[in-house]
């Protein structure tokens, strides 16, 4: 895990540390401070305000503000409130919240303590998916050694705000990072999004008020507490987003991994100053997926287009798409989205058909089921892909793969339908000729992506 | 014949009640506990767990259907998960795909003859940034070549089937180390 030395480092303060996930490493380089000081110093008010001040946008994809959703919860007077961390991390091609299970869950459990006591909570719920049973162990050995302590348990510091957290395995399923399906998992039911409204705040896990934030963005929590909301805020390079977060970078760079920057670098200082460039430099960088398979691809020789001095993004006008900096709004300016903020790097060795049908593989498998625009149109996305790839489309293929999820989007219960059809129509858009060479050669494309990479692993040195 | 835990693991399964306010929450622990001992949900898992919760058994078949970790048939004494979702792919997991199945001569959905392994696809597991990568039974490996995934297959071979192994497994591996 290498870092740039300018960058600050707070959730990854402690990853260097040997046995970092143990508490006896984590408490000597200042696990705990920050909750006994919310705890026993301030209100959960205070706490509140101070989040809603450090412009956190989630960490999960949607880049919703944390304090806002916190300030949805009302609950009725009898009701017990529920704090739930999706610690799901199946969007593909991220890859964060993992370090943080693995390498100090210690910080998380902070930052779990000090919400509950924010929003009234007495419970919480972290939900790791099923395959990440290193991450689950050491979450759920840092909870036994906190409660040794008694951090977790009817009096943490002191203070008469009782805290319990348990740790929920998944089992195998993309759709239970949707908050509502992952509630359904959490109930022990088949992981299918529910109906909304009621929203979770309203009506979440077993009828509750419920807040569902990402593991990440509760992990933020100590680091805002001992800054304060305000300069926490500031750290982050766009106004809006705030803090330091966790950004991934994976695919054809020369040092894949995880890596803490301040909110608002742009992609180009992620992929060159942290991913140390392109593994291949006789390459060209191709395309790059800048937060999750769900986030429109974007390219590097592409040019924003913004002349107007009103648009968001004209201070960016004429600069490569890569040289936005990755925030929510000015994401969503650009016809993508932050996502994940865990970028795939693709480079000029990969045909983009296939590196869509690869991913439209995932939607198709991954698709719950319960609506039919989503489950037939998944199947429909992958079915006129595999002819396209096979050389066996004609132009009325390529018509219906924009027309189907076209008319997938907003048709559906939860997000996923719109996840699939916008990365799908962002391919198609940035590389139409791609998609027409496929269909005019008529015949199997035979690519694979590897090509890069196949030497390394048959032993030849990188 | 009917599938009843172990008595640790049905102390372990009373505790899961406890942890929350709902029965039926216990569903899915309790059915990777059966999983870990029995190898795969059976009918008579499913039989056992649904009265162990009050349940239909056909709301638990309609939960371990959905999710792709619950065996509904016997697997091998271990399970490989190879992930070839795009960010693995484009770090050689076709490669890794190929190597598993010319050393083991089984395709993915297959089990060795000597019942050693079981080949399966993944999709996305969260390992992007060290890719390519498997999954076998509960632990990671990754940044993998030829070699490297060699001499795993000989070690895993060399060890306990996965339901040989300890409830609560510390499965503590450096993760540092293998980065």
């Amino acid at each position: 895990m290498s870092q740039s030395s300018a960058s600050p480092k707070i959730l990854t303060a402690r990853y260097h540390l040997e046995d970092s996930h143990t508490l006896a490493v984590a408490e000597k380089a200042g696990a705990y401070e920050m909750a006994r000081k919310a705890l026993t110093t301030m209100s959960p008010e205070q706490i509140r305000d101070e989040v809603k001040k450090g412009n956190v946008r989630g960490r999960g994809g949607a880049g919703f503000p944390a304090g806002v959703k916190w300030g949805f919860l009302n609950p009725k007077p009898g009701q017990e409130v529920y704090l739930v961390v999706n610690g799901d991390e199946s969007e593909p091609g991220t890859f964060k919240d993992r370090t943080i299970m693995e390498l100090d869950p210690h910080r998380l459990v902070e930052g779990i303590i000090i919400s509950c006591y924010a929003i009234g909570a007495h419970k919480a719920f972290v939900y790791i998916r099923g395959e990440l049973r290193l991450g689950q162990l050491r979450v759920d050995a840092a909870i036994e050694e906190a409660r040794a302590k008694g951090y977790v348990g009817p009096k943490p510091f002191g203070v008469d705000h009782p805290v319990d957290i348990v740790v929920h395995s998944g089992a195998g399923a993309y759709i239970c990072g949707e908050e509502t399906g992952l509630l359904n998992s959490l109930e022990g039911r088949r992981g299918e999004p529910r109906i909304k409204p009621p929203f979770p705040a309203v009506e979440g896990a077993f009828g509750m008020p419920t807040i569902v934030n990402n593991l990440e963005t509760i992990a933020t929590i100590p680091g805002l507490i001992e800054r304060g909301g305000e300069a926490f805020a500031a750290l982050g390079r766009v106004p809006g987003d705030g803090g330091t977060r966790l950004y991934g970078v994976s695919g054809h760079v020369a040092r894949p991994g995880v890596y803490e920057a301040p909110a608002g670098i742009t992609l180009r200082e992620l992929i060159e100053d942290f991913g140390g460039g392109l593994l291949d430099p006789s390459k060209t960088m191709k395309a790059v997926i800048p937060g999750g398979s769900s986030t429109p691809v974007l390219r590097p020789d592409r040019q924003v287009n913004a002349p107007d001095p009103g648009h968001p993004l004209h201070a960016y006008h004429g600069k490569s798409e890569i040289d936005v900096p990755m925030a929510v709004d000015l994401y969503r300016a650009l016809g993508t989205m932050l996502g994940t903020c865990c970028a795939t790097v693709i480079d000029s060795s990969v045909n983009m058909v296939e590196a869509t049908r690869n991913l439209m593989h995932f939607y198709q498998h991954e698709s719950c089921g319960q609506c039919t625009p989503c489950r037939e149109g998944t199947g429909w996305i992958l079915d006129l892909l595999n002819l396209i790839t096979g050389g066996k489309a004609t132009e009325r293929e390529l018509d219906l793969l924009v027309e189907v999820p076209n008319n997938m989007m907003g048709n559906t219960i939860c997000a996923f339908a719109d996840g699939t059809a916008m990365p799908l129509l962002g391919m198609i858009r940035q590389f139409p000729d791609e998609f027409r060479e496929a269909i005019r050669r008529g015949e199997p494309l035979g690519v694979r992506h590897d090509e890069t990479t196949r030497p390394l692993f048959n032993g030849a040195k990188a | 014949m009917a599938f009843a835990l172990t008595p640790e693991r049905e102390k372990h399964a009373h505790a899961l009640l406890e942890k929350y306010p709902e029965k039926r929450a216990a569903l899915l622990p309790l059915l990777w506990l059966c999983q870990r001992q029995n190898g795969y949900i059976s009918s008579e898992v499913i039989a056992y767990a649904a009265d162990f919760l009050e349940l239909e058994t056909a709301e638990v078949k309609g939960v371990v259907t959905f999710y792709t970790m619950f065996f509904q048939e016997p697997v091998g004494e271990h399970v490989i998960w190879v992930c070839r979702t795009l960010a693995c792919d484009l770090r050689g997991g076709k490669a890794v795909q190929d190597h598993l199945e010319r050393r083991l001569g089984v395709v993915p959905g297959q089990t060795t003859k000597d019942g050693k392994f079981t080949l399966l696809k993944a999709e996305c597991l969260a390992s992007c940034g060290s890719a390519p990568m498997v999954q076998i039974d509960d632990d990671y490996h990754e940044n993998l070549t030829a070699e490297k995934l060699d001499r795993i297959l000989d070690e895993v071979a060399a060890g306990p089937a996965w339901v040989e192994e300890p409830v609560n497994k510390a499965s503590d591996k450096s993760v540092k180390e293998e980065g």
